[in-house]
């Protein structure tokens, strides 16, 4: 009894930072809200596809800013317009700002700003996952220690 | 949110939790959008209600099926889709004389983005993401449009 309550806090207390810190906003607990026990891994098989996505989209526009010969500044906005639908879907806030911010960087054709924001956007998004994994992580915990997982409010 | 013609945002009737998902058993949807993440949100947003989407990934998929006579009375159609967009693919569905509530649900927010999918025929058009209360709204308006071609 002990260990799962002190799992359940500390679930409780990620998850409370995540949406202080402004990680996650009220779409990400809408997206928990759907899950229930017809679809008990709902949330992780969302988040998994998004970490997919995004990952590929973070390449894309890595590859488009590295070219010599001219950067297609349309192909490297089309992927950041993908990113910030898909992270606004999820509730992903800090990384959907980081992409509003992009996208006039695209509009202006500035490389220099485009690789900035890359940056911004990259470390974002590796924190948005290293967050959600570890929250993840601590949802497996306290299912196997025979506890439930807190709802979220 | 952008309201086309004859569309009115009059109190909702909050009917409770099982005869929500009871009633809309018999309402088809067609889920219309090109990312496979927002595909499974929206499906499954519209499960909690009872409904259970048909989903495709282009315009072209969406006017296939009703070309072969498929018939749904919800389309939630994405504006941004390859193949054929969700602009062409809203005209060529009223071309065709389909009376379905057609929805837009666009990531596009800017208003006159909006005004421009909105005038290919759309009842309504939403930013993304999809949320229970849009979905609430849709129904009630879904309802009352069943209600008055009954009565016609």
């Amino acid at each position: 009894m002990d260990i799962v309550n002190q799992l359940q806090r500390q679930f409780i207390d990620h998850s409370t930072s995540l949406h202080r810190e402004g990680i996650v906003d009220d779409q990400f607990t809408e997206l928990q809200k759907l899950q229930d026990e017809n679809s008990p891994d709902f949330v992780v098989e969302v988040v998994s596809l998004f970490f997919e996505d995004s990952e590929k989209l973070l390449n894309n526009m890595a590859r488009a800013l590295e070219q010599a010969q001219g950067v297609d500044f349309k192909q490297v906005d089309a992927s950041v317009h993908q990113l910030k639908g898909s992270s606004s879907s999820i509730g992903a806030m800090r990384v959907k700002n980081a992409c509003i911010a992009f996208r006039s960087f695209c509009e202006a054709q500035n490389r220099e700003g485009c690789l900035r924001c890359l940056q911004k956007v990259t470390h974002e998004y590796s924190l948005l996952k290293n967050k959600l994994q570890s929250l993840f992580r601590l949802e497996q915990q306290i299912l196997a220690a025979g506890g439930s997982i807190p709802v979220a409010k | 949110m952008v309201l086309g013609n004859g569309a009115s945002s009059s109190s909702l009737n909050m009917k409770s939790g099982e005869d929500k998902v009871n009633s809309n058993k018999n309402l088809s949807v067609l889920v219309v959008d090109d990312d496979p993440l927002i595909r499974m949100l929206h499906d499954m947003h519209l499960k909690k209600f009872g409904l259970n989407p048909q989903v495709v990934e282009d315009g072209k998929k969406a006017v296939d099926l009703f070309r072969i006579g498929a018939s749904f009375d919800l389309i939630l159609m994405d504006k941004e889709m390859p193949v054929m967009n969700g602009v062409e693919a809203t005209k060529e569905l009223r071309d065709m004389g389909i009376n379905s509530m057609i929805v837009g649900v666009t990531s596009r927010g800017l208003e006159i983005e909006m005004q421009d999918f909105m005038e290919s025929g759309l009842d309504f058009c939403f930013e993304k993401p999809l949320t229970p209360d849009m979905i609430t709204f849709l129904l009630n308006e879904l309802n009352k449009k069943n209600d008055d071609d009954n009565n016609d």
